[in-house]
């Protein structure tokens, strides 16, 4: 295991370099840490983990693990693991001989005894030992993702990079998936740069989430950090179920702002409801989702979305008294005001 | 029949039907029958050729043709042989005839002076093809990856030049190869011979396998390369093995074209690095064309060709299959 290193790590694609994929990215991802990139569709997340794994040259800046710079060193010579977005099996390989592929790799001249002892520890590990024989493309899409994860695991790389590597999985297998996921990298003190859509994904498995967007890492902490002190109004959207609420500034007169504040970011936590016929809010209507309720509220013309409790007794069409508890301040360019 | 039977046979009849995966049992028919009837037309000449190579020489050429006749073993005879003609009182002091050829020949008066020229122009045929398809093949994998995968300097243009080389007629060509191969002293040699077809089955197959190859993703070489494999090796351990529907399909298709050139062949060739499609028509018996055994170097020949192709038949439908369901 190593530390990774990126320094104004920059790529662009397209003709004379049009397209901005990452944009001067720097980030220090320690010995055995795990680091969840987290960002929307086209930020680069992607092309980051390319860029570590050497399947694309930086345009600018410089990478290292373990200390060693890695320029002009070829992915093989790396020492990474990589679980694919896409494509993530040789299709003309069954299941054991897919995760035997990278010990039986020239670099790494293992005998066949230990590959196979190797290969069907990590089946187990995936839970996949009972497909070893199957042609991978006959699998599901949840077991060729694990057998991709266990072809990552086979190895003990200086970094593991994985491209949202649950994403066709069924929620429950996810949650499971996480958790083992989880486990394994603090059994093995692995180091993990993981990428991924899901927010609960980055809040459960991260010790830092790094967000990306267009190609720049905005802000990188702690979950906590992350969710609690958002960098600015875009770090503020990504996390939080429901979504933060954004009111313009003004629409609860009686809120003290700091000055220059365009913007109000209000999630649950930051709103306080009391049923009050002569409340200044009305419920929407209300979504059961079982273990909670989405409460869907109207303030004026803003609409807002809040979790409420089960046994809270409103109804559609309740008036109710709406008032916030230190949300927090977004400025004209969208940057969090303190 | 009892009602819940003929209640779900109805059901099932009336969703296929209307289903949209399963052709209806109609159109089945109609593709059936389509396909047979084109298969009938495509086979008669060559049950003909296969026919008139078991007749004898009168019954070949006899008007009306002949559909019933006595099979006749002269046709492969001759065409492996050659005879002279002697007077009977000789062949009559002769002893036995030592199997069926010998016997046949007699018969007309004739004996067996020797081999024919067919199994070594039969022999120089197979080197040709086969050699010319394993280079054209090879070299074209290899370029059709480096234009598939890498940023090649005007590569459109030089696809578009590769292709260029099959747009003229071969005997456009013919001549200034043939004074060019005089000079370099590969007229009429196998090597030769498999150079040209190469050259011109090296466009083909680039273009062919270039599309093959564009279809395998590039992740799995990515892969590949960071499990610590060469780019070389990802090449033979991942590329390759995906890849083998379409080398099959392009080693057919530059087969065929080998085996069967006859323009080259004939200009280029006369003696020792003849192939079989221009001396099968030049067997000539007494009295003009020995069709039997025209039709029998004929038959013989398309063996090679339908072997190979039926060894290549499973990856090729295999390939057919294993693309529809992936997309
Ligand atoms: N090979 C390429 N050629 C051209 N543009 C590319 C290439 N790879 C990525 N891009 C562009 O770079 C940007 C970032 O892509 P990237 O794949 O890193 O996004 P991502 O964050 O992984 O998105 P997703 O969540 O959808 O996977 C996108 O706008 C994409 O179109
Ligand atoms: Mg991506």
């Amino acid at each position: 295991m190593a530390d990774v290193v990126l320094k104004g790590v920059s790529k662009s694609f397209g003709k004379g370099g049009s397209k901005r994929a990452v944009d001067g990215i720097d980030l220090t991802i320690a010995d055995g840490e795990f680091v969840v990139l987290l960002g929307p569709t086209g930020a680069g997340k992607t092309t980051t983990l390319r860029l570590i794994a050497g399947i694309e040259t930086p345009d600018a800046g410089t990478i290292s693990i373990g200390g060693r710079p890695m320029a002009g060193l070829a992915p093989a010579s790396r020492d990474i693991a990589f679980v694919f977005q896409q494509y993530s099996l040789y299709p003309h390989l069954t299941v054991y001989e897919n995760l035997a592929f990278p010990l039986r790799s020239p670099a790494r001249r293992m005998n066949g005894a230990t590959i196979d002892a190797r290969v069907r520890e990590v089946a187990r590990m995936v839970r996949i030992d009972h497909k070893l024989e199957n042609r991978s493309t006959r699998l599901s899409g949840g077991e060729m993702q694990r057998v991709a994860i266990g072809r990552a695991l086979v190895r003990r790389p200086s970094i593991y990079l994985m491209d949202e590597p649950l994403s066709s999985l069924d929620a429950k297998l996810r949650g499971e998936l996480r958790l083992e996921l989880k486990r394994i990298q603090k059994d093995l003190g692995a180091t993990l740069l993981y990428v991924t859509h899901d927010q609960i994904e980055a809040m459960t498995m991260a010790d830092r989430i790094g967000i990306l967007a267009e190609g720049r890492l905005v802000q990188i902490g702690t979950p906590r950090e992350i969710y609690a002190d958002p960098a600015n109004l875009h770090v503020a959207a990504r996390l939080g179920q429901p979504h933060i609420n954004l009111l313009p500034v003004g629409l609860l007169p009686d809120v003290p702002t700091p000055p220059g504040t365009k913007t109000i970011g209000a999630r649950t936590e930051h709103i306080a409801l009391a049923r009050e016929a002569a409340g200044n809010a009305r419920v929407d209507w209300i979504e059961h989702l079982g273990d909670q309720n989405h409460l869907h509220i109207r303030l004026g013309e803003q609409k807002l979305v809040t979790l409420a409790d089960p046994d809270m007794a409103v109804s559609p069409g309740d008036r109710i008294s709406l008032s916030l508890k230190s949300p927090l301040y977004f400025g004209q360019d969208g940057q969090r005001l303190v | 029949m009892s009602p819940a039977k003929s209640t779900s046979a109805t059901a099932r009849s009336v969703t296929t039907a209307h289903s949209v995966v399963e052709p209806s049992s109609r159109s089945k028919r109609i593709a059936a029958t389509l396909v047979i009837v084109y298969a009938v037309v495509t086979m008669i000449p060559l049950v003909w050729i296969f026919l008139t190579s078991i007749k004898s020489p009168p019954d070949s050429i006899s008007y009306p043709p002949k559909i019933l006749f006595t099979p006749s073993i002269e046709g492969y005879c001759n065409l492996f042989t050659t005879r002279t003609r002697q007077t009977p009182e000789y062949i009559a002091s002769l002893p036995e005839p030592e199997g069926v050829c010998d016997a046949v020949t007699r018969e007309r008066n004739m004996v067996i002076a020797g081999p024919s020229n067919f199994l070594p122009r039969f022999a120089n045929s197979l080197i040709i093809a086969f050699g010319s398809t394993f280079l054209a093949v090879g070299l074209g994998t290899l370029a059709a990856y480096g234009f598939s995968r890498f940023k090649v300097p005007l590569a459109d243009d030089l696809l578009f030049f590769i292709l260029s080389t099959r747009m003229m007629p071969p005997i456009a060509v013919a001549i200034p190869i043939y004074l060019m191969y005089r000079q370099l002293g590969l007229s009429d040699t196998a090597l030769g011979m498999m150079l040209l077809y190469t050259a011109v089955n090296v466009s083909l197959a680039v273009w062919l396998l270039k599309g093959f190859i564009d279809e395998i993703p590039r992740e799995y070489e990515e892969a590949a390369m960071i499990d610590g494999y060469s780019r070389l090796q990802a090449f033979r351990k991942v590329v390759l093995p995906q890849a083998t529907t379409g080398i099959a399909a392009t080693a057919i298709f530059c087969l065929i074209f080998a085996w069967n050139e006859y323009a080259f062949a004939s200009l280029l060739t006369s003696g020792s690095a003849q192939t079989a499609p221009p001396f099968i028509p030049t067997i000539i018996g007494e009295g003009g064309q020995d069709w039997p055994a025209v039709a029998a170097g004929t038959t013989i020949f398309l063996v090679p060709i339908l072997v190979f192709t039926i060894l290549l038949r499973k990856q090729l439908l295999r390939g057919i299959t294993f693309g529809a369901v992936r997309k």
